[in-house]
Formats: structure tokens, sequence, C-alpha cells
């Protein structure tokens, strides 16, 4: 039987996946891709948690909207962030993430 | 009639004039001297109208001014008893004279304006000490007199010796006030009253510790110590010379320096209850009597030579508050303002004839100044204490209230040392022959400077006699006793002495250093400042650069530390950032959940 | 059977998650997600989330990762060389990692409420019809908000693409 459990365990360890990603790979693209992974993990803890939650033979509807608004935040943050790293790449001719450094002491 | 309105037109005539001359016509002399010419004399009749008045004894005018309760309490209030009137009609008649002497001897004068309105300000203030019927208010009036002094005798501002006199006149008197409002504080401490009425009837709470009383009386003393110029704040009064000859001869002769004795005379109950207090203030102002003397015999400018002589006689009236004998220091007090009033304007008079030269080896034969060599003698053997003249009866008062004491022999030498410098003086600057151009080109002098000298002249001689002594000041009877004969003898030897000395001399014969040098006084001093000063110095800059520099520094050193080592942490890595970013959640989820 | 889906979906995420995260090409890595993404529909699906399933296809997949592959094609991005390895990056990255999938694993062992099942649903589930009442009546403010928010991306992205103008 799949318990909430299994679905909590599979959303974390997406997240964990998107962590590594973001640690670990050198490419700008590759890391803001890794981001959109760990918010699609918090999407399926919320859409599990509404359907175990729910009362009265329906699913609590909430936890949906607050996926419903993350998802379109999510994309709209994911074309801003594109067009910065554009400009990003037209001032510097790279997305190796170790090349962009100068903000240190 | 009540004798109020008049006491109020005595006291308030001379602040018009200075708040009128203040404020509207310093620019021009005449109008100014005319002002306070004018509130002069109409404090003068006014004074006059107070003192003949029937039954005038003790009505004290009291208007509470600050008011916080029973025992902090400040009036402002006049007394106008005996001492009061007293000094009033010597302080008026004074001031009058030497107002219309002024006139005359600053006619020239650019800063006319401000020379009478400081004069006017300064009459107010002494007669405010005069009338003041409580500590605080007396001390306010102390201090204006100050003031008055520290302008007058830094009247001629523009040398570089009067502002330097002017400033250590100033010093001097503060430095006496320091002691004279701790006794002011401990007195109304200790009574619970700052009235001198008040104080009266509470004396018994300071008496009740015999410390006590001396330390407060002492206190109380040491504003005398700064006023009158007493050993060791003495060193004020030569250089106040600086200043026009009749601001000497008021404030630093006849008035001013009296306040002193006065305030001891109006405290004297504070100062019975304590014998040891007693002891030290005869034993001061013997020593101030005989160390200027002393240096008196040795001075070649006249102002300098009368200026020590009223620090002598300044040192019996103290000596005679000592001895318990408060009614000789005021009769002596009186006696001396009249006839040091009139020596002084005498040699402001010699010193105008002779073109503004006051060394008095560039004098001589002056006695063909005739209004001025007859005055001035007068004025020279009342000082000395000869028979008939005032002050033979006063000095004599203060002698016999020595008597048993060493302070008698002080006094004694003292009296042939006066004796002996005011023949010196006499001799080289009226006898003989003139010594320079200017002095044989001298003239008498205009009659508003020569018709004060007769003025003063007179009660110079008549002020000892009895009947007028009495109404002014009831003193002990005399027993009989042997020492009027024994200082007119010792005073006729002094003038023998003088004269043999210096009859027909050009140049001193006798160089006693120490009297020449003053004791050295003002080097001492100045030495003593200068040392305090540095120590001062050297203790602020150590101050400043190792204990504030210190912890600043260690202030700056921390945070250059800590921003040093917080920097490290911008290593501009991104995913150096995202790593610490996991490591902080972590460590924020392990906390929160297990 | 619906135990079989969840495992078979959840393996295929993960799966492709890992390629995402492994792959040198970025276009392999985009085209793992858009994989991973439809898994992950998949499991909206089992869960009785119609509506937000398909919405995860539209727009995730269908419109941010076009958008990805878009941009990775404008810029044209080379498959990843080589470079030197940070080992102190690697090990500090490593345990955060690690750590991270521990507490996971400690916190889910001791959930109590996780462990029922699901619970039982009544009738048709008509989700789209219950998504949309809320969402203009409840949560109609948000709603807005949510549309000026695009608005402004829309702008900002206009902007930030521009070319200096000479």
């Amino acid at each position: 039987m799949v318990t909430l459990n299994h679905y909590l365990l599979v959303s974390g360890l997406l997240f964990a996946l998107g962590f590594a990603g973001v640690l670990f790979r050198r490419n700008l693209i590759i890391i803001f891709m890794s981001l959109e992974m760990m918010l699609n993990a918090a999407n399926l803890s919320l859409v599990a948690f509404s359907r175990f939650n729910g009362t009265n033979g329906l699913p609590d509807y909430n936890g949906q909207m607050l996926v419903f608004f993350i998802i379109t935040v999510a994309a709209a943050e994911v074309a801003v962030g594109l067009a910065i790293i554009v400009a990003l790449y037209r001032a510097r001719q790279t997305t190796h993430v170790e090349d962009i450094n100068t903000l240190k002491f | 009639m009540s004798i109020v309105p008049l006491v109020l037109i005595v006291l308030f005539a001379p602040l018009a004039s200075a708040a009128l001359i203040a404020l509207f016509t310093k620019r021009s002399g005449t109008v100014s001297a005319g002002i306070s010419v004018a509130a002069v004399l109409i404090s003068l009749a006014a004074s006059i109208g107070v003192f003949l008045a029937p039954g005038s004894t003790t009505p004290a005018i009291q208007l509470p001014w600050l008011d916080f309760g029973a025992e902090f309490s400040i009036p402002i209030g006049f007394t106008v008893d005996q001492l009061s009137q007293t000094m009033m009609l010597v302080v008026t008649s004074v001031g009058t004279l030497i107002h219309l002497y002024s006139l005359a001897y600053m006619a020239d004068d650019d800063g006319k304006g401000r020379y009478f309105g400081a004069l006017s300000l300064f009459m107010f203030s002494m007669l405010g000490i005069v009338f003041a019927d409580n500590f605080v208010m007396m001390f306010i009036f102390w201090e204006l007199v100050g003031v008055s002094s520290y302008l007058l005798i830094g009247h001629w501002y523009h040398r570089s010796a009067p502002p330097a006199a002017a400033n250590k006149a100033f010093m001097a008197n503060r430095i006496g006030d320091f002691g004279f409002m701790l006794g002011i504080l401990l007195i109304w401490v200790t009574t619970h009253s700052i009235t001198f009425g008040g104080i009266a009837e509470n004396v018994s709470a300071l008496s009740a510790s015999s410390s006590l009383a001396t330390f407060a009386a002492l206190a109380i003393f040491c504003g005398t110590v700064g006023k009158s110029a007493q050993f060791p704040l003495h060193v004020w009064l030569p250089d106040a010379m600086e200043g026009p000859t009749p601001v000497s001869a008021l404030i630093h002769a006849a008035t001013m320096v009296a306040a002193g004795v006065y305030m001891l005379a109006r405290v004297f109950f504070v100062l019975e209850i304590a014998p040891c207090a007693m002891t030290v203030i005869s034993w001061i102002g013997g020593i101030t009597a005989l160390m200027a003397a002393l240096i008196a015999t040795q001075q070649n400018d006249i102002k300098r030579i009368l200026a020590y002589s009223t620090l002598s006689q300044l040192g019996y009236m103290v000596m005679a508050i000592g001895l318990v004998a408060k009614e000789a220091a005021m009769a002596h007090l009186i006696t001396h303002a009249f006839f040091k009033a009139l020596l002084f304007l005498g040699s402001g008079a010699v010193i105008y004839a002779c073109h503004h030269e006051q060394n008095i080896w560039k004098m001589g034969g002056l006695k063909k100044l005739p209004i001025t060599a007859a005055t001035f003698a007068i004025g020279t053997l009342a000082l000395m204490g000869i028979p008939f003249f005032s002050g033979f009866y006063t000095k004599d008062a203060i002698l016999i209230a020595a008597e048993g004491s060493p302070l008698y022999y002080v006094g004694l030498f003292a009296a042939f040392l006066t004796a002996f410098y005011m023949t010196r003086l006499y001799v080289v600057v009226f006898l003989g022959k003139t010594r320079t151009e200017e002095a044989a080109h001298a003239h008498e002098v205009p009659l508003l400077m020569s018709g004060p000298l007769v003025l003063l002249a007179i009660p110079s001689v008549i002020a000892g006699y009895g009947f007028f002594l009495h109404r002014l000041q009831p003193m002990h009877e005399h027993a009989a006793s042997h020492t009027p004969v024994i200082a007119s003898v010792t005073a006729i030897l002094g003038v023998l002495a003088g004269f043999i000395l210096y009859r027909g001399r050009d140049r001193d014969p006798l160089y006693i250093e120490p009297f020449a040098k003053k004791f050295w006084f003002d080097e001492l001093y100045a030495k003593l400042i200068a040392f305090t000063q540095d120590l001062l110095a050297t203790f602020s800059a150590f101050l400043d650069r190792w204990v504030i520099g210190f912890g600043t520094r260690i202030l700056a050193s921390a945070t250059w530390g800590a921003g040093f080592a917080l920097r490290l942490l911008q290593f501009g890595n991104l995913q150096g950032y995202a790593v610490l970013f996991g490591a902080g959640v972590i460590l924020l989820l392990y906390y929160v959940i297990f | 059977m619906s135990a079989i889906l969840f495992w078979v979906f959840s393996i295929l995420m993960l799966g492709f998650g890992l390629s995402v995260i492994l792959q040198r090409n970025p276009v392999a890595s985009a085209l793992s997600l858009v994989a991973s993404f439809l898994g992950l529909a998949a499991l909206y699906v089992t869960l009785n989330a119609y509506f937000i399933g398909i919405i995860q296809i539209l727009v995730y997949a269908g419109a941010v990762m076009v958008l990805f592959l878009f941009i990775i094609m404008l810029l044209d991005l080379k498959a990843e060389a080589r470079r030197k390895l940070n080992p102190a990056g690697l090990i500090g990255g490593g345990i955060v990692v690690f750590l991270f999938i521990t507490q996971l694993l400690a916190v889910l062992g001791r959930y109590g409420p996780g462990q029922r099942t699901l619970p039982p649903l009544e009738g048709r589930i008509d989700d789209v019809r219950e998504v949309g009442t809320m969402l203009f009546s409840n949560y109609n403010l948000p709603f807005q908000l949510v549309g000026v928010l695009i608005l402004v991306a829309t702008i900002g992205v206009v902007i930030l693409s521009k070319r200096e103008l000479k």
C-alpha cells in the first residue's frame, strides 16, 4: 500500500537531486534547471498532502491552490532568470559559474 | 517718614546711571560723566537723608526672591543698621569726591564714557555689599565689585600691563571666593538660614562643634584674604595700580578692599565662636601689615608705595578683627578711607603735574604746588598716626587691642616703618630740589582736582575725634594705657629716620633686595602655576592617549579584525554559497526537529 | 494496481532527474527534465489531482522547458568540458546532500500521520470545477496579484534582453 510517507520520500529524493545539481554542476543553465526540479519536488509534497488530508470524500484543495500559484510564479521566475543569464552571457561570453566571481573580497 | 525709598535711591541711582551709560551714552564721554556725577550726588544726598533720619536703626527690607521651602529661601533684603549707615556715608562721600576729581583727571581720556559707566557700576555694587542682609546677596555684590574693579583696572586696555593686572586681580579674588563660598554653604547648612539675622539666632548650631566653627570662620575669611589682599593673596593690589589714579583711590584704597573687613564685621558673631580662627586671622593681618611695610620702604613708584601702604593698613584692620576689636577695625577703616583717598588723589595730582611721571626719584621740590603739598602732608601725618590727626586714634585703638600679644610689637614695628617710608616719600617728592625738567615745570592742578583734596583733608584730621566716632561707631572706653605715648614716639622716630636718610639725596642710599623684589612672591606664584599646569597637562595627555585613546583604538581594531575575518566569507563562488545555504538549512532542521 | 503505477512513475521521475544532473550535454539535460516532469504529472494523476497534472505538462513541460531549450540553442552552449574538480567543494557538497537525505529519512521515520493510506473518495471528482471555484472565490486576490506579477515579469524580461542602443 502506498502511504503518504512514500510520496514524501519521493518528493524529498527529488529535492535532494535538485540540490545536488545546484551544488555540483558548473553550467548556469543546468543549475537553473536543477532549481526547477527542487520547486517541483515541493509541489509534489503539497499535492500529496492535499490528497491525504481530504475531508468529506474530497481532497483539501487549498494545497492544490498553492501548487497552482507556485507553478505560475516559477514560470515567471524562469523567464526573468533566463533573461538575466542571457544578459550575463552577452557581457561575459560564458555561462560557466566559476568564471563569474568578481564579487569577492 | 520711612527711609525705605531713600535707601532705594541711594542704591539704585548709580545703577540707573550705569545702565544709561552702557546702553546709550557710552560714546559721548562728557554726557556719561555728567550722568555719573549726577547719580552719585543724588546718592550722597539720599544717604545723608538716611543718616539724619531719626530712629533709624534696623528696618530690614525683605522681598522673597528664590523660595523653595523654609530652609532654602533666599530673600532680597537690605539692612540699614548703624554699621551699614556709616559705611554708606563713607562710600558715597568719598565716591562723590572722586567722581568730581575724575572729571578733571580723565578729561582727555578717550574711554571716558566707559570709565564713568564702570565707576557707577562700582558704586552700585559697593552699596549693595553695604546694604546686603544675607550672604547670597552679599556674595553677588561681592562678585560685582570684582567685575567693576576688573573693568576699571584694565581701563587702558591698549597697553599690555593693565589687562594682565586686571586678570590677576580677578583671579586672586576668585581664589578667595572659593573659600568664601564654602564657608557660606557650610553656615547655611548648619544654621538653616541665609540671612545675617537668622544666622545670628542659630549660631549655636555652629558653635556646637569647634572644628566646624573654626572651619566655617576660616572659610569666610578666605573671602577677605582675596578681596582685602591679605597674605598670601596680596599680589594683586600693587599691580592694580595700573588703573587710573582715581580708581586706585576709590576702589583700592577706600572702599572695595575695605569690603573684606566690613564683611567680617558684619558676621562677627560667626567669628567670635571660633577662637582658633581668630588667632589665625589676627596673625595673617599682622604678617600682612609687617610684610607690606617692609616692601614699601624700597619701592620707587609713588603709587606702589601707597599701594603697599594700603596693604599694610588693611593688615592692621584684619588684625584688629582677629583680636576681637571689631569697633577698632571699623573705625580705622573709616579714617583710612579718608586719608588714603586723599593720599592717592594727591599722588594723582603730582603725577598729573609732572606729566604722568610716577618715579619719585624723578620728582622733587614739588612743595611749590601749595594745595597738593599741604593736603598730602595732612594725609601723611594721619597715616603715620601722629597725635591730633585721625589715624592716631584709630591706630591706637588697634594697638591697645593687641596689648599682651606678640602682635603688639609687630604692630609697633609696622608703625615705625610706616612713618619711615611715608617720610621718605614726602621728602623725596616734595622737598629738596627738582630733579627733572617735568618737575621743574610743574604747576598746581585745577580746582576740580584740588577741591576734593581739601575736602578730604578735613575728615583726615577730625574723623578720629571722640564725638565724631561715637556718633558713627560706639567704641570701648580706653583703659588707661601707655600705648598712645609709645605709638607716638615710635612714629616720630620713624619720621626722624626718614629725614636723616633721605634729606637732600638724589638716589636711594639703601638697597635691600628682598624688600625691593617684593619677597619674590610674583615669581614664586608664576612658577607654582606653571608647574601645576604642566602637571595637569601631562596627566590629561596621558588620559587622552592611553585611557580614552586605548579604548577607541581597541574598538577600531576589533571592528577592523572582524571585517577582515568576515570578508573571507565573500569568496565569490556561487556554489560555495549554495553549500553554505544548505548547511545552514540542515542545522536549522536539526535544531527544530530533533 | 495503483501501487505499481506509483512505483513505475516514481522511478521514472527519479531516474530522469538523475540524468539531468549527470548529463554533460545541456540539451540532453533539458530533455531529461521534460521526461521527469512527465513522470511527475503522472504522479499527480495518481493522486487524483487531474487539473494540476495537466497544468504541469502544459506549463512546465510545454512552456518552461521549451524556453530553456530555446535559450540553450540561442546561446549555443556546448557540452561542458572537463575541468579540474575542486575537492573541497565536492566533499562539502557531498556532506551536505548526504546529511539532508539522512535527515529526510529520520523525519519520515517518525512521522506518524504519514502512515495512512489513501482516504476514499466519493463519486466523480470534478476537480476543475472545485479548483476553479476556490480560485475565484477564496483566492481571488492572489490570483489578481499573480496576474500583475506576470505582467511585471514580462516587462522585466523585455527590458533585460534589450541590447544597448548604440
